[in-house]
């Protein structure tokens, strides 16, 4: 209980005195994890929306690994990235290792499927209810698939925020393509794991609660902007 | 508008699952007027009009409109039984066929205005079309069918579960549309309807044309004893 009002107080500290390093790897933080979501939705939204209208062979295996890939253990990712980008490795040459990108990269790869897998779930129930409409409107696939994220734009905006919810917090991966190197590649989760071990508890808390409430300003905040709630009767 | 589109329909059969919903059909549909296509449920009236319209896959025959497939589906408006409403505004809805046919901002806007005026949602531009009542978006869905202009209409039991004000309204607006040189080809239960709107009429049994002819002839001496079973209003199967 000690170190949670501890936590608490390093927190408000933090925050009221506009800590320099606090700032820079919230900064950074975002940097990383809004990019990454910024990517994976390019790539997730128009997948899974495709995934729901098109039928064709193996449709359901690829929907199944997809499903699947939700689970990837961001530290297996982690690996593979740093295999990838590392001096020996194919991309080696590209001298991204133990920089923000690659932990971009690693986030990309560890939401899209998310976000993937979620946009599939919500755009088939919204291709069901337009299916006669679209298709008697002799519609091309990319104008269906542009009508679905239009109209169904307010379950991709959940789905966009369970990806950046699971890439603001993810540690495994970027530690490990990252390295928490200071004043580079530090970010909030990185710095929690790395004062916990060094049994600093309350400043570790403190940057957790740092975490959690940017977690909830960004929901809140992209909520607002889309006006969710007003709209939603639709 | 291509005027005069005139379907031929060649030994068409549609299955699904081993069963034959419809067929086989061998029929040449008159290029003009407003043809009913009755019949009891699970006939395959909805079946053919999807198969006129080219949304049903074939499982043999085919249906020759004398313009090419892309052609004919461009000129070609189809109204469901429930009305799909885009999770949109009213104006939204109707613009949506327009700027899916690239027309300018302008000329949809008028079109708009003219439409939503014609069918008295003129108010109702800016609500939410799922919330209309349900005679409302049956309209609407007639407004946005129409506002392309096109040669033909499907009507799948257009007036199912509306009122009579409503029935009225919409009967209104195809007797406008079909003087204008629509092609309307719409399936009902309401015999009282068939008989108001129909220049000709197709009666449907198990998946094939039982009996048809033009509207006056049919109403008064139909040739099947289905038919006539079915005029008045026995149970046919």
């Amino acid at each position: 209980m000690t170190d949670i009002w501890s936590g608490l107080q390093a927190a408000f500290w933090l925050l009221v005195t506009f800590d320099r390093d606090l700032v820079e790897i919230t900064l950074r933080s975002l940097q990383v994890s809004l990019s990454a979501l910024v990517i994976a939705s390019v790539i997730a939204l128009p997948l899974g929306t495709w995934l729901a209208i098109r039928r064709f062979r193996f449709r359901r295996a690829v929907i199944a690994v997809l499903n699947a890939l939700m689970g990837l253990p961001p530290v297996v990712v982690g690996l593979i990235v740093y295999l990838l980008l590392s001096r020996s490795g194919p991309f080696g040459v590209l001298g991204l290792l133990f920089t923000p990108t690659a932990m971009i990269i690693a986030q990309v790869i560890i939401i899209t499927p998310l976000i993937a897998s979620i946009t599939h779930q919500a755009m088939r129930e919204l291709w069901a209810e337009y299916h006669d409409l679209l298709i008697s409107l002799n519609t091309s696939n990319w104008q269906r698939i542009k009508t679905l994220i239009f109209d169904g734009r307010r379950a991709l905006l959940t789905a966009s925020l369970a990806g950046f919810g699971r890439a603001i917090g993810e540690v495994g991966a970027i530690m490990i393509v990252g390295g928490n190197i200071d004043h580079a590649t530090r970010v909030l989760t990185t710095a929690i794991a790395l004062e916990t071990g060094k049994g600093d508890f309350a400043l570790a808390l403190g940057l957790g609660f740092v975490l959690i409430g940017l977690a909830l300003v960004v929901n809140f905040g992209i909520h607002v902007l889309s006006r969710t709630e007003r709209e939603g009767r639709w | 508008m291509v005027e005069n589109m005139a379907a031929r329909l060649q030994d068409v059969v549609v299955q699904r699952r081993g069963k034959t919903i419809l067929g086989p059909v061998d029929h040449d549909m008159a290029p003009n007027g407003c043809t009913i296509v009755i019949g009891p449920n699970g006939a395959g009236k909805t079946t053919l009009l999807k198969t006129l319209h080219g949304v049903e896959r074939l499982s043999r025959g085919q249906v020759d409109w004398g313009v090419p497939e892309h052609v004919a589906r461009q000129q070609q408006a189809y109204v469901f039984q429930s009305p799909i409403m885009l999770r949109r505004s009213v104006r939204q809805n109707l613009i949506f066929p327009l700027s899916l046919a690239g027309m300018g901002k302008a000329e949809a806007n008028d079109r708009v205005t003219h439409w939503a005026t014609k069918i008295g949602l003129a108010k109702m531009l800016d609500q939410p079309a799922p919330r209309l009542s349900g005679g409302e978006k049956q309209k609407l869905a007639l407004a946005r069918a129409l506002i392309r202009d096109p040669a033909v209409l499907f009507l799948d039991e257009p007036c199912a579960n509306l009122d009579g004000r409503s029935i009225r309204e919409i009967e209104s607006l195809l007797v406008d549309v079909q003087r204008s040189g629509t092609r309307i080809i719409m399936t009902t239960h309401d015999l009282g309807q068939a008989r108001r709107l129909a220049s000709d009429v197709l009666f449907l049994l198990r998946g094939q044309i039982n009996d048809h002819g033009p509207a006056q002839t049919f109403f008064a001496a139909p040739s099947s004893p289905e038919a006539v079973a079915f005029l008045n209003g026995d149970i046919v199967e």
